[in-house]
């Protein structure tokens, strides 16, 4: 065989393709699946998070801050395994997938929390002032003034992070989660041949490439400047 | 409570593990000073190259950051360590682990660098030139310095995430922290030495992880 001829035997075989796609396809659910559960749970756990801040609780913040820190700071890929193969020596159960869920739902939290609590810190003094004299509440002032604002200035830095911890649902292949990547290297150990490999990496630019272009679209249009 | 220390704080456990710990900090820390260098150096030409004036070079570099930046970094790790040998080529792990994660982090920084370029403006380079520097001299003195310094806090938490990236060599058998810490795990059956690893990571990353935030209160202030 040729070099060519070698070349798209292994990345683009016809056979293996055929004989494999449903796979791919499963597990292109599964990530995307995943992927949007995520991205729901984490910044709206982040947002909740953000606003219990801005009471500023000392008793509350203090471990508040310390959590977001750890979860900033460590490799998710960490905490995956702590809480997969640690838990169930306790009597806790989590199939990968929750377990996936989990961690990747609270980095986000920690990240999108930072975010949004940045871009509430950012409005302008004046504004709470101004609603408040109004006869607003705290509560009233800040879901109808200040996080408003707030969020519009976030949305380019929240994108990119939000961006790149949905795909850490790559990750869920060590702990056994059917998702693409899983699927791939499966199929990938049973042909004996890498186009199962390369159709996953097919599908992630199907699915995050779109996403990479938002990002940057969404960067252009609302970058982050001050109120 | 009693389980919970001897499942994920045993320091018996601990102990018997530090030794491998160790060995497995020593190659996260060679790793990093291997793929930080290498991530930037790539960066800086993404940086320079879809700055340049060639429509081809802008184009051509635009695609690969995207394709670069869509893909999870642990497929494209995988794709390289196990796929690639299909095609006869075989690389070892700690190659591997270096590639991919050129690949990826050019892309990063690139973007990142390349925002910082564009934060200059054009009569820095025109009274750069006028006086007589070469273009080259012009990116190299008046341009980058500059850029670079807009940019810094990113550089910094990009950085951040490139150390928090080194974990995913574990599974390619590459022999940093967390792999010690998984090896040490699956012959004792409990979790704490990957607790030890996060504390170990904590430990590393979290004053830069301070650090970082304070650099980008204080550029904004």
């Amino acid at each position: 065989m040729s070099r060519t001829e070698v070349f798209l035997d292994t990345f683009f075989n016809a056979a293996v393709m055929r004989q494999y796609l449903p796979d791919i396809i499963d597990g292109f659910f599964v990530t995307c699946q995943i992927a949007i559960l995520v991205v729901v749970s984490g910044l709206g756990l982040g947002l909740v998070l953000a606003i219990v801040r801005s009471f500023r609780i000392s008793a509350i913040n203090a471990p508040l801050i310390v959590f977001v820190d750890v979860l900033r700071s460590l490799p998710p890929l960490v905490l995956i395994l702590i809480l997969y193969f640690g838990l169930p020596n306790i009597g806790v159960l989590l199939s990968g997938y929750i377990v996936l869920w989990l961690v990747l739902t609270l980095v986000l939290a920690a990240f999108a929390e930072e975010i949004f609590w940045a871009g509430i810190l950012s409005v302008n003094a004046g504004q709470w002032q101004a609603a408040r004299s109004t006869g607003m509440g705290y509560l009233q002032t800040l879901i109808y003034v200040i996080l408003p604002q707030a969020v519009r200035l976030t949305i380019a830095p929240l994108t990119n992070r939000t961006i790149a911890i949905t795909k850490n649902t790559a990750l869920g292949m060590v702990i056994g989660v059917g998702e693409l990547l899983n699927q791939a290297t499966t199929a990938q150990s049973f042909a004996g041949n890498a186009t199962p490999m390369m159709m996953a990496t097919v599908a992630y630019l199907i699915l995050f490439v779109p996403v990479v272009y938002l990002g940057r679209w969404i960067e252009t249009r609302f970058a982050w400047k001050h109120a | 409570m009693d389980a919970l220390i001897t499942q994920f704080f045993n320091l018996e456990i601990m102990l018997k593990a530090w030794p491998m710990m160790l060995r497995g900090l020593g190659m996260t820390v060679l790793l990093c000073l291997a793929v930080i260098p290498l991530g930037l150096a790539g960066g800086l030409i993404v940086a320079l190259a879809s700055t340049s004036s060639s429509r081809a070079v802008r184009w051509t570099t635009a695609i690969l950051v995207d394709i670069f930046r869509a893909v999870p970094p642990l497929a494209l790790l995988i794709f390289i360590s196990a796929g690639l040998p299909f095609a006869g080529i075989r690389l070892s792990p700690f190659a591997a682990v270096c590639l991919s994660f050129f690949l990826n982090n050019s892309a990063y920084y690139g973007e990142i660098i390349r925002a910082g370029i564009e934060s200059i403006g054009d009569g820095q380079r025109q009274a750069a030139r006028s006086t007589g520097l070469t273009a080259l001299q012009t990116q190299a003195y008046v341009v980058l310095p500059q850029a670079i310094r807009n940019v810094l806090p990113d550089l910094v938490s990009n950085t951040i995430e490139v150390v928090k990236l080194t974990s995913l060599a574990s599974v390619v058998a590459f022999a940093e922290l967390l792999y010690s810490a998984e090896m040490a795990r699956s012959v004792t059956y409990n979790a704490s030495p990957i607790v030890m690893a996060a504390l170990m990571y904590l430990a590393l990353l979290w004053p830069a992880v301070r650090f970082a935030s304070s650099l980008e209160h204080k550029l904004k202030s």
